[in-house]
């Protein structure tokens, strides 16, 4: 059976940008502002996830050729990493710093290594929300 | 910090391996394993000297000081006996391996578990803090239940490795025990300070407990009657890896544990009487159950036991000398431990070389059944040399190195009898008789080894390969074992002085001079003293059993089977089993409902019967802010969304019901100024329900429940139950005033953390350990979910576990 929804394509095409710099928003937003890497993580992955209902899995792993499987992989290792490598500066597990750096173009703008330890954290959460749903949806 | 890079590096290259594997297919594995515990052995070994002199290595790296757990590397004379046995017998058997196990096997895990056993093996003997020694020393457990089933498709693998596991880490779990009351005792972990503030040890209620504790420890993990039952079994793994773990390293750890804490137990006449008697009975025991193996490996795995035995037994009667103190006269009963330290190297090399050797025979021959064997020696002529020089050194034969350890095993237990404390003046006979008889037994399956193997007719049609001799590669490692067998008889006090004298001074540490307690070791005293006798009668008697064993052999026919060990650790295996199977299927009945109300049951039991008790369900409404009107909307909209779902006819009717209470939630975080929660709660409501949506077109429609009335009735009260717990518990927050809210320390997050929304800084920062872990824990259920949905067995495959 043939659906047509010409309508839904066409409006998530446009949403999906919206929701995935409303992600990013909330992701680099989190320090100061209500946001940071589970809700921004969430947010990113619901927007993929809308992305596979509308097109067909085939469409939407072309244009994003990643294995969720390893990106949520990838977020596990760099939240534990962040926390390990507080090790080697000989600061005890899991401390985080932060300073004021003057960067140029961009000004002087706050810098913390929380935001590597968020990036695990909304890496794993897009990674695992999107592997379970794929495999859920591909189950026969 | 050579140390702790020696406890480091195999861990380090456990890790490296799937990468060397996959970038050096066309090269056997074993050649780059084999380069660390060579490198170990190399720096551990330049240390020699040093540790001869009586200096020790002592460095600490904090882990959890606040409980006094810190990893404290302690290199001295002991450890250096381990380490150096642990990489060098390492070194040895990893070039052995490299011929024993083709590449199709999975070298990549085996050369793994086997460096991960190393590293934890380092750690158990260099460390010196309890609790760090204790989580390397159930490490070798692990390890060696994964060596032990390395061929994990034979059942019997897995039922030696099963057993293993349990019998070793019941032990571990007890020796916890035992550690955390000497901790209690002396307020440390560290040995050393035990061992400093010995008198408070001493005095305490717990000494005793906490001694037979470790104890129960050392003999699990050294197959000390009656847990000797793990060993025979343990044989299925490769022979590579019973010779490396299950008679050089890992069983020795029993050993290296009783040898350590001598300075704390030791003196005392339970440490003496459990230990020497369980050891010598272990020693009787192994060496009487080798002689009917018909298996090679298992006859060598028996006397391994019954070897542990009089190591162990020499530990025990050489505490004598601690409990009389230092004097010229008592000095003679520390040569006890003496002989055992030099029993154990000299253990190593020639059961290492046996166990090489029937892994040669096996591997060339196809069998280790003793009844198809013989004849073997003019068809392999090296192999038989090993077997002649291990089994005769093994029997106490001069000119090798067993004789000289056995003499002193013999004299230390006649020496035994002279003491008059802890009643020895009417038991001490027990101990040369016992070692006597057992060393006759020794000798008895010595014999079998080497005659029935190497003499006799051989019979070709019942074996599976046609016998030849094994490739050079192999023959390696055992030759270089057996030319220590015999240049330790030739120099063994080269090996006295250098590493033996050390150790000698870790062990009695409150005796002056360790030079004293270094005996000159030699062949010939110059005169036939009473263990020159008893070995002349252990040959005599020895070869009249063997000539004899025909006769005697029934004699084994007459224990019942019922009651072996074995029988009894088996029964006690399979009823757990079925009575717990029992009890869980009772409970398990596979509805969902059921398993909702143990939960729920249980919540309301605990939690509101804990309100109860503490007497703090108390609500005062006086403080609160008015209600407004469009809260009360929302509140009558979820009791509404709440209600509808009771009566619902569709799944899909539920589940967007459940969505209008989930974003409802949201509204009343917006209205409280909650934003962050306002925010997690949209997306995760929206997602669940597009999951739920999803997860659909696999349920049945719903059924109305056939059930009666009073159970309709029970559920409801529980569901009710469940709620007016959550709602009072909620309510009774806010007037909690047992303790301060900590929420004032949040308050200065910007400062701390360097964040401005604490809710964040909270995530990100403050308890960021929960974090972390969270993520982890949602990769690992995105995992499961993964592996439940895609890799499930299609109809028709086989089962792969049970081959």
């Amino acid at each position: 059976m043939k659906v047509n929804d010409v309508i839904l394509k066409t409006v998530v095409r446009m949403v999906v940008f919206i929701v995935l710099t409303f992600g990013m928003y909330l992701f680099f937003a989190g320090h100061n502002a209500p946001g940071g890497g589970f809700i921004g993580g969430l947010v990113l992955g619901s927007a993929i996830v809308l992305l596979y209902l509308t097109y067909d899995i085939e469409t939407v792993h072309k244009g994003m050729p990643f294995d969720f499987k390893k990106v949520a992989a990838l977020g596990v290792l760099l939240a534990t990493g962040t926390a390990i490598g507080s090790l080697f500066f000989d600061a005890p597990f899991l401390t985080q710093t932060d300073g004021y750096f003057t960067i140029p173009i961009l000004g002087e703008k706050h810098l913390s290594t929380v935001v590597l330890f968020e990036a695990g954290v909304a890496l794993t959460v897009i990674g695992t929300l999107v592997t379970i749903i794929l495999s859920i949806s591909e189950d026969e | 910090m050579i140390v702790a890079f020696s406890i480091m590096l195999p861990f380090i290259a456990a890790a490296l391996i799937p990468f060397i594997y996959r970038r050096f297919k066309n090269i056997h594995l074993g050649w780059f394993v084999l380069v660390v515990p060579a490198v170990l052995f190399t720096l551990l070994a330049s240390y020699i000297p040093r540790i001869a002199n009586g200096e020790t290595f002592v460095k600490t790296y904090e882990w959890i000081p606040t409980f006094g757990i810190n990893i404290t590397t302690y290199l001295d004379g002991l450890s250096m006996i381990f380490s150096l046995l642990i990489t060098g017998v390492g070194s040895l058997v990893i070039l052995y391996s490299i011929f024993y196990l083709s590449t199709k096997e999975s070298l990549h895990h085996f050369y793994c578990y086997l460096l991960l056993f190393m590293g934890a093996m380092l750690g158990v003997v260099l460390s010196d803090n309890l609790m760090v020694l204790y989580v390397f020393w159930e490490l070798t457990s692990v390890s060696s239940f994964l060596l032990i089933a390395f061929w994990h498709h034979r059942k019997a693998s897995r039922a030696g490795a099963r057993k293993a596991m349990i019998i070793t880490v019941s032990g571990g779990v007890a020796m916890l025990a035992g550690f955390l009351m000497l901790y209690v005792a002396s307020g440390t972990f560290s040995i050393r300070e035990i061992i400093a503030n010995l008198e408070v040890v001493q005095a305490s209620a717990l000494f005793v407990p906490a001694m037979l504790l470790v104890l129960l420890g050392a003999f699990t993990k050294s197959a000390q009657f009656p847990f000797h039952i793990w060993l025979p079994d343990a044989m299925e793994a490769p022979t590579p890896v019973s010779a490396y773990l299950h008679s050089a390293t890992m069983v020795k750890a029993g050993i290296y544990l009783v040898a350590r804490t001598t300075p704390i137990f030791g003196g005392h006449e339970v440490w003496f009487w459990t230990v020497s008697g369980v050891g010598i009975l272990t020693l009787f025991w192994g060496s009487f159950n080798a002689v009917k193996q018909f298996d090679l490996k298992a006859l060598l795995a028996y006397s391994t036991i019954s070897q542990l035995g009089l190591i162990m037994s020499l530990f025990g009667l050489g505490s004598a000398a601690l409990h009389l103190g230092y004097a010229s006269d008592t000095v003679i009963y520390t040569q006890a431990t003496f002989a055992a330290l030099f029993h154990l190297i000299n253990h190593s090399t020639f059961k290492g070389a046996l166990f090489m050797m029937v892994g040669i025979v096996d591997h060339e021959v196809g069998t280790r059944d003793i009844r198809r064997l013989g004849g073997l020696m003019a068809l392999m002529p090296f192999t038989f040399t090993i077997a002649v020089i291990g089994s005769f050194s093994m029997a106490g034969l001069p000119p090798f190195n067993g004789f000289l350890s056995k003499e002193m095993f013999f004299a230390a237990t006649v020496n035994i009898m002279q003491l008059n404390i802890f009643s020895l003046d009417n038991f001490g006979l027990i101990f040369p008789v016992v070692a006597w008889i057992a060393s006759i037994f020794t000798f008895v399956y010595c014999a079998i080894i080497v005659m029935r193997t190497f003499f006799g007719k051989i019979q070709p049609d019942r074996l599976e390969k046609p016998p030849h001799e094994a490739p050079i590669g192999m023959l390696i490692s055992p030759y270089i074992l057996i030319t220590f067998v015999v240049g330790i008889f030739i120099f063994p006090n080269v090996l006295g002085h250098y590493i033996l004298q050390p150790a000698m001074a870790s062990i009695y540490p409150m005796f002056p001079s360790s030079e004293e307690l270094t005996p000159h070791i030699a062949a010939w005293h110059g005169y036939i003293n009473t263990e020159l006798w008893m070995t002349f009668g252990v040959i005599v008697f020895g070869i009249l059993l063997y000539r004899t064993l025909k006769k005697w052999r029934p004699m084994y026919q007459i224990f019942p089977q019922k009651y072996t060990f074995n029988a009894i650790y088996e029964r006690i295996i399979g009823s757990g089993e079925s009575y717990s199977s029992r009890i869980t299927n009772r409970y398990m009945n596979g509805h969902l409902s059921y398993y909702f109300i143990y939960i729920y049951v249980f919540f309301i039991a605990v939690l509101a019967g804990y309100a109860l008790y503490a007497d703090v369900l108390s609500w005062d409404p006086s403080k609160d802010s008015a209600i407004e009107p469009y809260e009360l909307i929302l509140v009558f909209v979820m009791v509404f969304a709440a209600g509808a779902i009771l009566f619902a006819k569709q799944r899909i009717t539920v589940v967007l019901l459940n969505g209008v209470l989930g974003y409802s939630v949201a509204f009343f975080f917006v209205l409280f100024r909650a934003p962050d929660l306002a925010l997690t709660q949209l997306v995760v409501e929206s997602i669940t329900t597009a999951l739920f949506l999803l997860a659909f077109k696999y349920l049945p429609k719903i059924q109305p429940e056939k059930v009666s009335n009073s159970i309709k009735i029970t559920k409801a009260m529980i569901s009710i139950a469940v709620g007016a717990t959550v709602t009072l518990i909620g309510l009774a927050v806010m007037n909690y005033d047992k303790f301060e809210p900590i929420s004032a320390y949040f308050e200065d997050a910007y400062n701390l953390a360097g964040g401005k929304n604490i809710v964040n800084t909270i995530l990100g920062d403050f308890r960021a350990f929960d974090t972390m872990l969270e993520v982890v824990v949602l990769f690992i259920a995105g995992l499961g979910v993964y592996t439940l949905i895609k890799l499930k067995a299609k109809k028709g495959d086989t089962d792969v576990e049970s081959k």
